[in-house]
């Protein structure tokens, strides 16, 4: 809280914060099935740049809120909007649903649990990564290809395995070349859910050094569902602890995490096992 | 002159739900501040609360009550009410933190866990290597070991890494946890170099330090934490 203006004050710095508006906002978002609520009343603002975890056990109700952030559910109560690259915000449930599969294709990103759901796997590599680029116009077969081996080597895939199809890579792999499919299109906003679930250490470690960086490098604001604690710790600035379908504590990632509140995220925080 | 960090009144209790509920006062009525270019030494036995009180100025820990002010761009925020985005705001522009361990992420190289500071303000990556060099060469980091992950490195050396990431940046402010716990005397030495440059531009600083020479020789003032202890 800015309390005290003084005369040397930044003003050039003090206007990018000030103008720096939230791309999601949620705002009472819920979703009941008949008398069973499975999220209610969740609202947050996310903003360019940053990482929101939503963490909680398996049914805590992480998953719906992710769908129903994503526009994949119908939420029963509140809304979700979105700031478009034209500037505007707009709430998701009055898109028609070609502009929804449009936001999909190029201003989002989705990477699921499972690759085998956010990739062809029968397809090759290359045309994984490369029919995100076509789905927005782009029609050149060699800017294709040369865009899609350049990601294939920032996901530290050798290209050498282009032409191959995913369902011939391992887990690790896979689950990289649908990160490279996400990015592809430059995207601003990226639901991840549980993406290094799964996964060995060894290569979950890999993994989150390298959406770590992804994720600084393209100033992307993701919203990552995960069970795991020290996930989020690596990768998000702020959490939110879930349970029973509500969010009961947020705040910095760090303080959350190192000064727990509620009984329950003392108990999610104890419960680490030390490494 | 506005003092750089100005805290007053602040006061902190852990409630321990999953040990019955019982509260664990940790501090209360913390009332001090720091002015540019000076370093406070807080002062006090173990359990008194001092690390609690570095957090608590990089709102790490929540506070009760009471107010955490920092200089911030030229106004005051109070960093125990503050916005998750406006204490990273902070972070990124005026607090440093220099804590006793490092925690790396596995696989990266120590020459660029010491220069990120840097990149993420927007630096060049050359530039940002060249500043981590310099540092991790007054350091005594062999040039060798900068292309490994420090993961593998000694507690001492950890902790240069750390030192290095820490003192980095141009920051305002600085807080410092035990900075020269496992130094050998030499790198202790630099670490009160460091410090002493940091003060020169007008670095206000917050250490916690149990070297009675080495606070001898880096402490302006010395705040006694002891008088903050929070009846149980």
């Amino acid at each position: 809280m800015i309390e005290q203006d003084l005369p040397d004050q930044d003003v050039a710095d003090r206007d990018v914060l000030e103008t720096d508006q939230p791309l999601l906002i949620a705002a009472g978002l819920g979703k009941s099935y008949g008398r069973i609520a499975a999220c209610r009343d969740v609202s947050f603002s996310l903003y360019p740049g940053e990482v929101l975890a939503i963490v909680g056990e398996s049914g805590s109700g992480k998953s719906t809120l992710l769908q129903l952030l994503s526009g994949q559910l119908a939420a029963s109560a509140g809304h979700v909007s979105y700031r478009m690259r034209d500037g505007v915000t707009r709430d998701l449930a009055t898109l028609g649903e070609a502009e929804r599969r449009f936001l999909f294709r190029t201003d989002w990103g989705f990477v699921h649990q499972d690759p085998a759901q956010g990739l062809r796997m029968a397809v090759s590599a290359g045309a994984n990564v490369g029919e995100r680029l076509m789905a927005v116009g782009w029609n050149h077969y060699g800017r294709i290809r040369d865009t899609a081996s350049d990601w294939l080597t920032r996901v530290e895939i050798d290209v050498a395995r282009i032409d191959d199809a995913p369902r011939t890579y391992s887990g690790g792999m896979r689950q990289r070349l649908q990160i490279a499919r996400n990015l592809v299109t430059e995207p601003r906003l990226v639901f991840m859910d549980e993406p290094t679930g799964g996964l060995d250490v060894s290569v979950q470690a890999r993994l989150l050094d390298l959406l770590r960086s992804l994720v600084a490098e393209l100033n992307l604001a993701v919203v990552i569902v995960t069970h795991d604690l020290a996930v989020a710790r690596l990768l998000s600035h702020r959490v939110m602890v879930m349970k029973g379908g509500r969010v009961i504590e947020t705040g910095l990632t760090d303080q959350v995490l190192d000064d727990p509140r509620e009984p329950y995220t003392q108990l999610l925080v104890s419960s680490i096992l030390p490494p | 002159m506005t003092a750089m960090i100005d805290v007053a009144d602040a006061m902190k209790t852990f409630t321990m739900h999953l040990q019955g509920g019982i509260d664990l006062p940790v501090v209360s009525g913390v009332t001090f501040h720091v002015n540019a270019g000076e370093c406070v030494v807080l002062s006090g036995p173990s359990g008194a609360g001092k690390s609690s009180i570095l957090k608590m100025i990089f709102g790490n820990y929540r506070c009760d009550s009471g107010r955490i002010g920092i200089r911030h761009r030229g106004a005051v925020i109070d960093l125990a009410t503050a916005e998750p985005r406006q204490i990273l705001n902070v972070r990124r522009a005026t607090i440093g933190y220099v804590s006793q361990f490092l925690r790396a992420v596995p696989r990266v190289a120590t020459i660029d866990v010491v220069a990120e500071p840097l990149i993420m303000n927007g630096m060049a990556r050359a530039d940002a290597q060249a500043r981590a060099g310099e540092l991790l060469h007054r350091l005594n980091i062999p040039e060798r070991l900068w292309r490994l992950p420090p993961a593998t490195f000694s507690g001492g050396e950890q902790q240069r890494v750390n030192i290095a990431r820490g003192f980095i940046s141009d920051l305002p402010i600085l807080l410092l946890d035990e900075p020269t716990a496992s130094l050998d005397a030499a790198n202790r030495a630099v670490v009160v170099e460091l410090v002493a440059e940091k003060k020169r531009r007008g670095v206000a600083m917050v250490a916690i330090v149990h070297d009675d020479e080495i606070r001898h020789l880096i402490a302006d003032r010395i705040v006694d934490v002891t008088s903050f202890a929070a009846a149980a």
